[in-house]
């Protein structure tokens, strides 16, 4: 990938993040800090490739610890902000749904 | 396998797939109705990219690679599927420094290497480096704050020309191995040291009101260092992850800042988020108690009421109770609303997740624009937990820190009861004039034990 085309990936990455992000209502910022968060657990790939080229043994614990904290990254991300997301209910579908609180 | 079917052919056609299904998801969390798939679609979209980087060629270190996600995983998983949600953001903030932490080690392992890059690839590693060192020990430190490991602010004169001599310093060694002038290992180590205690100390001193835009800064930054270090390995999904991580989280940060009337450089450098402002302007009149019963009677036979929840009521646990007093009220025929402050909770949004756990589904909550123009119409506004943002000093004194700030108009409606613990002034330390007011009553109590004798008030209507 020559430098110009990487430039204009970043350039054009840059504003599709702040096209998704810009009409989103305040109720759903902390999920959504949370799902960006977690996209940026792409960083395991890199690791990944950071530790499977590593040679001595301080390149590979440093490509160890790497890999260890994508994974956190991108693990913790994902189910947290899964988590978030399963609660949001409209009231029509929470009427059809588990019944909440003592009658 | 045939020829047009190369392993570098899959890999790049997986990439470009992973970064459709990031963006798709992050579109579909913008919304309420789509937002739980939009994270199943992300996921997807990291698990193919994670399977395939296996194919990538000239690999070794199998087994570690294995291990290494195994045990990331598994930790990251348990942690993640028992915090409480009213500890979210730190939980987000210790991921988030994961994230930077793992694109500084990218870093590190090309710079000990010290292989032949160029100019531009070698500028980007180290600038991926430090961004994603401070980040990583930056959100440690957010985290430690927020969970209560780390109590005090850290300040001491002349700290803001110190972080600044902390930065040249780490840029000047970052710059001594970007242009190879000397790239020794000690270089390196130090480059690294120095990126890593300045993420310590640009964070320490920050108050933990503050923490939610620091968070989502670094959350921010390390989009940025993923796309850095994106480049230096050539890989595409880095790259647009990381960059569109990195410019809406930037949006982001830039909202809760907004939202909380602060600017960015202000939350910073300012360390305003702890120590609050001191006394403002004298509020005069009396704060007047009411009971239970009578606060009952008046919700019940009210037309509309609105709730304005606040962290006070998580960190009560009162949330299922409040609902289930507003479910008791619906059923009587009265419009029961809640409004919800930019800033309500420990970051925006955070409230809203805090009462979606309990079960208020979303159209009954409106934010501070939908709302503030009601209150003038509702019978009661029922103030639970929530402090500085129903101060009407934020609107009329200037000499308060928190002028400026939009709040939510409690005062204008014909009746407001606050749910308070104590007489105690608030989170900031600022005196709330609206307890002053005459149309204001108190209903001291703990959050859980008022709303449930709230409840038993309600009922025995009948």
């Amino acid at each position: 990938m020559t430098g110009i085309v990487a430039l204009y990936i970043f350039m054009l990455a840059a504003f599709t993040g702040y096209e998704v992000i810009a009409k989103v209502p305040v109720i759903l910022h902390t999920p959504l800090m949370s799902g960006s968060n977690f996209v940026h657990g792409i960083v395991l790939v890199g690791a990944m490739v950071a530790l499977g080229t590593a040679d001595t043994t301080l390149e590979k614990t440093i490509g160890f610890i790497g890999v260890l904290l994508a994974a956190g990254n991108a693990v913790g991300g994902y189910v947290v902000t899964e988590r978030m997301l399963e609660m949001f209910k409209s009231s029509g579908a929470n009427k059809g749904g588990r019944s909440k609180g003592a009658h | 396998m045939p020829a047009f079917l190369s392993a570098d052919l899959l890999i790049q056609g997986s990439y470009l797939l992973t970064a459709f299904l990031f963006i798709m998801g992050l579109k579909r969390m913008s919304s309420p109705v789509t937002a739980r798939s939009g994270i199943v679609w992300a996921g997807a979209g990291m698990l193919l990219a994670t399977l395939v980087t296996f194919l990538y060629p000239d690999m070794t270190n199998y087994p570690l690679i294995i291990a290494a996600i195994v045990v990331g995983s598994a930790v990251a998983w348990w942690s993640g599927k028992r915090v409480a949600m009213t500890d979210m953001p730190q939980m987000i903030a210790l991921y988030n420094g994961m994230g930077g932490g793992a694109a500084a080690a990218i870093a590190a392992v090309e710079l000990y290497r010290g292989g032949d890059h160029g100019l531009v690839t070698m500028v980007l590693a180290v600038a991926g480096g430090l961004i994603g060192a401070v980040s990583f020990s930056g959100s440690l430190i957010a985290f430690g704050k927020l969970q209560g490991l780390i109590k005090r602010s850290f300040r001491f004169s002349g700290q803001q020309i110190f972080n600044l001599l902390l930065l040249v310093v780490a840029l000047a060694l970052g710059g001594m191995v970007a242009l190879h002038l000397n790239a020794s290992p000690a270089i390196v180590t130090a480059f690294f040291a120095a990126a890593l205690l300045l993420g310590i100390t640009m964070t320490l001193p920050i108050g933990g009101a503050d923490m939610p835009v620091v968070i989502s800064l670094y959350n921010a930054l390390t989009g940025l260092a993923v796309a850095f270090e994106g480049f230096v390995l050539g890989n595409a999904a880095m790259i647009i992850a990381g960059t569109v991580v990195g410019s809406a989280g930037t949006l982001l940060t830039q909202l809760m800042a907004r939202a909380m009337n602060r600017s960015l450089g202000n939350v910073l450098f300012s360390g305003f988020g702890e120590s609050g402002g001191g006394a403002a302007g004298e509020v005069t009149g009396s704060m007047k108690s009411i009971e239970a019963s009578d606060v009952g009677v008046m919700m019940a036979f009210a037309s509309k009421v609105i709730i304005i929840p606040g962290y006070g009521m998580a960190v009560a646990q009162a949330q299922h109770k409040v609902w289930e007093l507003t479910q008791l009220l619906v059923d009587r025929g009265v419009t029961v609303k809640f409004a919800i402050h930019p800033v309500a909770g420990r970051m925006p949004g955070h409230m809203n997740v805090l009462l979606a756990e309990a079960g208020v589904p979303y159209d009954l909550i409106a934010d501070l624009d939908e709302i503030n123009a009601e209150f003038e119409t509702a019978d009661v506004a029922l103030v639970i937990g929530a402090n500085d943002v129903v101060n009407p000093v934020a609107r009329n004194d200037k000499s308060s820190p928190i002028y400026g700030m939009p709040i939510l108009n409690a005062d204008k409606a014909k009746n407001c009861i606050v749910v308070k613990r104590g007489q105690g002034a608030g989170f900031s330390g600022i005196e709330n004039a609206l307890f002053y007011l005459d149309n204001t009553r108190m209903l001291y109590g703990d959050g859980q034990k008022a709303v449930a004798e709230l409840i038993a008030a309600v009922k025995a209507i009948g």
